[in-house]
C-alpha cells in the first residue's frame, strides 16, 4: 500500500505554511499523520500537495494562565498526557487523552490534527465541546477565533476554510476543585468509542451544583452538549435521582446507525454513560 | 510528479543517506531501501502495531510516517535491540523464556513498544502492561506470554533477581 503521488512541502514558519496552503489547489495539511496517513495509504484522499507542519515552529506548547489553558495545534497527545499542568487545571483532558488511540499513535498524533479531523467518536473534540473551547485559526486574511459550537459543523466537517490553518485551542478554565467525569464504551481500549460522555461539575459554597457541563460523543455526527440537563442540575445536590433525570435527556439524541452498533444501542449507552460521568464528576468535585 | 528528496537518517546508530520518493513510508524505506526487514507490515494503516519503531526514542507507527519526515532523525528498529550479535536484550530473553512469541510477526513491534514503556514505567502492573500493548495485535499467544515476559523483564531491568 502506498500513498498516491503528491508534492511535498515542509515549511518552517506559520506564514510560510499559510502561504503554501493558499497558493495551491487540492492541498492538505499533515499534522501528526495518525488519521491522514491511513487515508493516504488506503487512497481515500488524493491531495496534489501535502504541507507537512512538523517542522513549523511555535505550534507546540501548553500555556496555562488565569483564564484557562491554550494548547498549540501541533502539541503531541503524549505531551498532553504527561503534562502535570493539565492534570491540575484540566483533568478532563488529562483523563480523556489516555483513550486516544495507543502510545504509538499518541506519540505522533496532535491536539489540532485530531480536532481538525473531527471524527464523531474522537475524545479531543468531545473535551473541546465540554469546555467551550475556542479555536484560533489563521488564513491569508489574518486570524480569527471560532467557538467550538460554530467549529464542529457536521460529520467530519469543520468551519475551517480551505486556506485556513488551526493554530491553537483555548480551553477556558473551570474553578479549581471542579470535578471531571469521563466514561467511554468501546469494544477494546484504544478503539473508537461507540459512545462516550464527559461531565464537569462545580459545587458552590452551599454544597449544591453551581455549574455543570454534560457532553455526549460518538452518538451523533458531532459531540453534543445536553443543555437541558445542565440547566436542570444547577442548584441541586448530586444524587442518583438527580443524575437519572439529567441522563434521561440523552436518550433521545439523533444517533448514528452503523456496523458497530444500532442507533437504539447508542441512545441507551448515552443515558447510562451520562449518568456515570455525572456521578463521577460530582464525587470528584470538592464541595 | 512525485518528486524525490535526499534524506539523512541514523538507524540503530548507523548513518544513511538515500534519495527517496516523497510518498514512501518510513516502513517501506526501512525494509526496501535499507534492507532492514525486521520491521513488519501488517495492516499498513496504523491499527496492528507490527511496524512499530522508535523515532527519537518514542515508539511510532512506521507505516504512518513518511521517510522524508525522518530526515535528520534517529530511528531504532528491532535490528538495534540486541546489544551484540550473540547476546539478547533482557526483554528478548524474557519473551523467549515465557513463550511470548510463536510466529514472531508481531514481536518487533511489541519489543519497540515495551522498551519505551519499561523506560517510562520500570515497575508496571500487569494491567499497565496490557494497556501499553493494546496497540499491538498478536494472533498467536493470547498475550499472556507477552505480559509474563514484560513483568519478568521489568524485574530484570530493575536489577532484581531473574526468575
Amino acid at each position: 500500500m502506498k500513498p498516491p503521488p503528491f508534492e511535498y512541502h515542509d515549511p518552517t514558519t506559520i506564514p510560510e505554511a499559510i502561504s503554501l496552503l493558499g497558493s495551491y489547489e487540492n492541498a492538505r495539511l499533515l499534522a501528526g499523520g495518525q488519521s491522514l496517513m491511513p487515508m493516504l495509504n488506503m487512497r481515500y484522499v488524493f491531495p496534489d500537495h501535502l504541507i507537512d507542519l512538523n517542522k513549523v515552529g511555535g505550534l507546540d506548547y501548553i500555556n496555562t494562565d488565569a483564564d484557562g489553558v491554550e494548547i498549540g495545534g501541533m502539541t503531541r497527545q503524549r505531551d498532553i498526557e504527561f503534562s502535570d499542568e493539565l492534570a491540575e487545571h484540566c483533568p478532563l483532558l488529562s483523563e480523556a487523552i489516555r483513550h486516544v488511540g495507543h502510545i504509538q499513535t499518541r506519540n505522533r498524533g496532535t491536539m489540532g490534527g485530531s480536532l481538525a479531523h473531527l471524527d464523531p467518536a474522537a475524545e479531543i473534540p468531545m473535551v473541546c465541546a465540554a469546555m467551550d473551547a475556542r479555536i484560533r485559526a489563521q488564513g491569508p486574511n489574518g486570524e480569527r477565533t471560532i467557538p467550538i459550537a460554530e467549529f464542529a459543523l457536521g460529520f467530519m466537517t469543520t468551519a475551517l476554510a480551505p486556506d485556513e490553518m488551526l493554530v491553537s485551542v483555548s480551553l477556558p478554565g473551570w474553578a479549581s476543585g471542579h470535578g471531571a467525569g469521563f466514561q467511554e464504551f468501546g469494544r477494546r481500549h484504544g478503539d473508537f468509542a461507540i459512545a462516550s460522555a464527559a461531565a464537569l461539575i462545580e459545587v458552590g459554597g452551599d454544597g449544591k451544583i453551581a455549574r455543570a457541563s454534560l457532553t455526549i460523543s460518538g452518538v451523533g455526527p458531532v459531540p453534543v452538549r445536553i443543555e437541558e440537563a445542565e440547566e436542570g442540575l444547577v442548584g441541586e445536590a448530586g444524587s442518583d435521582g438527580v443524575f437519572d433525570t439529567a441522563a434521561e435527556a440523552c436518550g433521545e439524541l439523533e444517533a448514528l446507525d452503523d456496523i458497530h452498533a444500532p442507533a437504539s444501542y447508542r441512545q441507551h449507552l448515552a443515558k447510562v454513560l451520562a449518568k456515570r460521568a455525572l456521578a463521577q464528576a460530582w464525587e470528584r468535585a470538592a464541595s | 510528479m512525485s518528486a524525490t528528496r535526499t534524506i539523512s537518517v541514523t538507524v540503530n546508530g548507523k548513518a544513511y543517506e538515500r534519495e527517496v520518493e516523497v510518498r514512501v513510508t518510513l516502513a517501506d524505506f526501512l525494509r526496501q531501501e535499507l534492507g532492514l526487514t525486521g520491521t513488519h507490515l501488517g495492516c499498513e494503516h496504523g491499527v496492528c502495531g507490527a511496524c512499530t519503531i522508535q523515532l527519537n526514542g518514542r515508539s511510532a507507527r512506521s507505516c504512518l510516517t513518511l521517510a522524508v519526515q525522518a530526515d535528520g532523525q534517529e530511528i531504532k528498529t528491532v535490528e538495534g535491540v540486541a546489544p551484540s550479535a550473540d547476546e539478547l536484550h533482557p526483554l528478548q530473553e524474557a519473551l523467549s523464556e515465557h513463550h511470548g512469541l510463536q510466529c514472531g510477526f508481531c514481536t518487533p513491534g511489541i519489543l519497540l513498544t515495551l522498551l519505551e514503556f519499561l523506560d517510562d514505567n520500570p515497575d508496571p502492573s500487569e494491567a499497565d502492561i496490557r494497556l501499553a500493548i493494546s496497540g499491538n495485535l498478536c494472533r498467536c499467544t493470547g498475550y499472556q506470554g507477552i505480559v509474563d515476559a514484560a513483568l519478568a523483564a521489568a524485574e530484570r531491568l530493575r536489577g532484581g533477581a531473574a526468575k
